[in-house]
């Protein structure tokens, strides 16, 4: 096998014919639209099904390339439940052309889709430990699969707790879905808004204030953060300033990708390819280039 | 049932753990309970700053009064933590609002009472200066992160008329 075609091999115990593994990483699966929900003014949750009904199995944390035919492809982090495959769902702000056409899509049309790629969020690791997880943003939905995992398996972990930050009571999203949660005994839900209007009557301030009061044992927790950079640069100080040991933070990285098989170099940190070796990451393999500007 | 001392109720608080116990009788001898229900005003802007509180348990909003837009909400404070620093320095005023937005109860500090102790005794001056210096410090950074506007987005999260933390 030459170089270039072990590059793009899955990482697999059962090894893929060389001309298969090239063409199917690459080669998207057309899925229809049969949902779009809008979760806020900017940021909807399209639910796919298979065109050949196939579903596409994943792992929490794990991510797809979604192909608007005709604009462009993107990454997008899958954002429903692991254990229901079908429908495929991703949740998805509207920022650029082909992000503001796939929100534009209606039920029925077609998107071609390539993954899943990626590693996964370390549950199995997590499972007898207590679990933190904190959201900036859009960053709740690469978690919301893997607090999918943790509630049906609720048993296996100790106290879970989500911490979640918005930009504003209109930009929270799965609104409903946070609601159920918090009823819940077995989870604890904290939501804050960065600005509040008049009629918010909840936290207003950034979400790595609520860290030093969240109820979890920092010697015995694993942390799983998502959301902008700079948030999970100051989510990691103070998870480490609460003793959460550093090798049981994971941070869920984002880059430009394009191929998402490590192939075309986009999306490279440091001596990482974020689509192959990540994109979540220990904090503790990335610390060293974490604080470095324009890695 | 036996009543805890405040000194030990102080001892178990963030902001006096670890402090000796004749600190901790010192402050408490400064300290109270008090309780405000959901829309009551610790304090106001403008106001003496006689009193700072420690939330034992419920939620304060930090918030300033803009005309026009009316009262714009910063940040909100919970169990475990302080309200209040002015008392700290001239002329001894608030500068913002401090409002309950849930029942909330509160150990409160008389200023004069523990500025006056902490005259007589420079080193649990200084370690409260240290330790509120470090709350400060918190909310600074806090703050700045709050002002990145992280999450981005086309709208204005606080249209004017309304409660905002930012312009």
């Amino acid at each position: 096998m030459t170089p270039l075609l072990e590059a793009v091999q899955p990482r697999s115990a059962e090894p893929v014919p060389a001309a298969a593994s090239l063409a199917d990483p690459m080669l998207p699966r057309p899925f229809e639209v049969r949902r779009v929900q809008a979760e806020t003014y900017d940021t909807y949750t399209l639910e796919l099904a298979p065109a050949d009904g196939r579903p596409l199995r994943f792992r929490p944390g794990q991510f797809n390339m979604l192909y608007l035919f005709g604009v462009g492809e993107v990454a997008i982090s899958i954002s429903g439940d692991p254990g229901r495959p079908s429908p495929l769902v991703h949740t998805l702000r509207a920022v650029g052309a082909v992000t503001r056409g796939l929100c534009a899509l209606k039920k029925g049309d077609v998107v071609g889709v390539r993954g899943p790629f990626g590693n996964e969020w370390p549950l199995d690791e997590a499972a007898g430990h207590d679990v933190v997880l904190v959201a900036g943003g859009i960053g709740l939905a690469p978690l919301r699969p893997a607090i999918y995992r943790l509630l049906a398996e609720r048993k296996r972990f100790g106290r879970v707790v989500l911490l979640s930050g918005s930009r504003s009571p209109q930009d929270i999203l799965f609104r409903h879905e946070l609601e159920r949660w918090r009823s819940r005994f077995d989870l604890e839900v904290v939501v804050t808004v960065d600005y509040a209007a008049g009629d918010w009557n909840g936290l207003v301030g950034v979400v790595t204030t609520l860290i030093p009061r969240a109820g979890f044992d920092p010697t015995d927790t694993v942390a799983l953060a998502c959301g902008p950079e700079v948030m999970m640069r100051f989510a990691t100080r103070e998870l480490e300033r609460r003793g959460v040991p550093t090798e049981r933070i994971y941070l869920s990285m984002e880059r430009n990708m394009k191929c998402a098989v490590g192939f075309c170099g986009h999306c490279q940190y440091g001596p990482h390819f974020i689509c192959k070796d990540g994109p979540i990451f220990p904090y503790r393999a990335i610390a060293p280039i974490f604080e470095i500007r324009e890695v | 049932m036996s009543l805890q001392p405040l000194s030990a109720l102080l001892a178990q608080t963030p902001l006096f753990q670890g402090l000796p116990a004749e600190d901790l009788e010192l402050i408490a001898g400064c300290a109270s309970n008090v309780k405000f229900d959901a829309g009551d005003f610790l304090f106001r802007e403008g106001g003496p700053a006689d009193t700072f509180y420690l939330v034992r348990h419920g939620n304060v909003s930090i918030e300033f009064f803009a005309p026009g837009r009316g009262p714009v909400t910063i940040q909100t404070r919970g169990e475990g933590e302080v309200i209040g620093w002015s008392w700290l320095f001239p002329p001894y005023t608030w500068s913002h609002d401090a409002r309950a937005f849930e029942l909330t109860r509160a150990l409160a500090f008389n200023a004069d009472c523990l500025r006056g102790k902490c005259d007589k005794d420079p080193r649990l001056g200084y370690e409260l200066m240290k330790r509120f210096g470090q709350i400060v410090h918190e909310r600074l950074e806090a703050t700045r992160l709050q002002l990145l506007d992280l999450y981005g987005g086309d709208r204005d999260p606080a249209p004017r008329g309304r409660t905002a933390a930012k312009r």
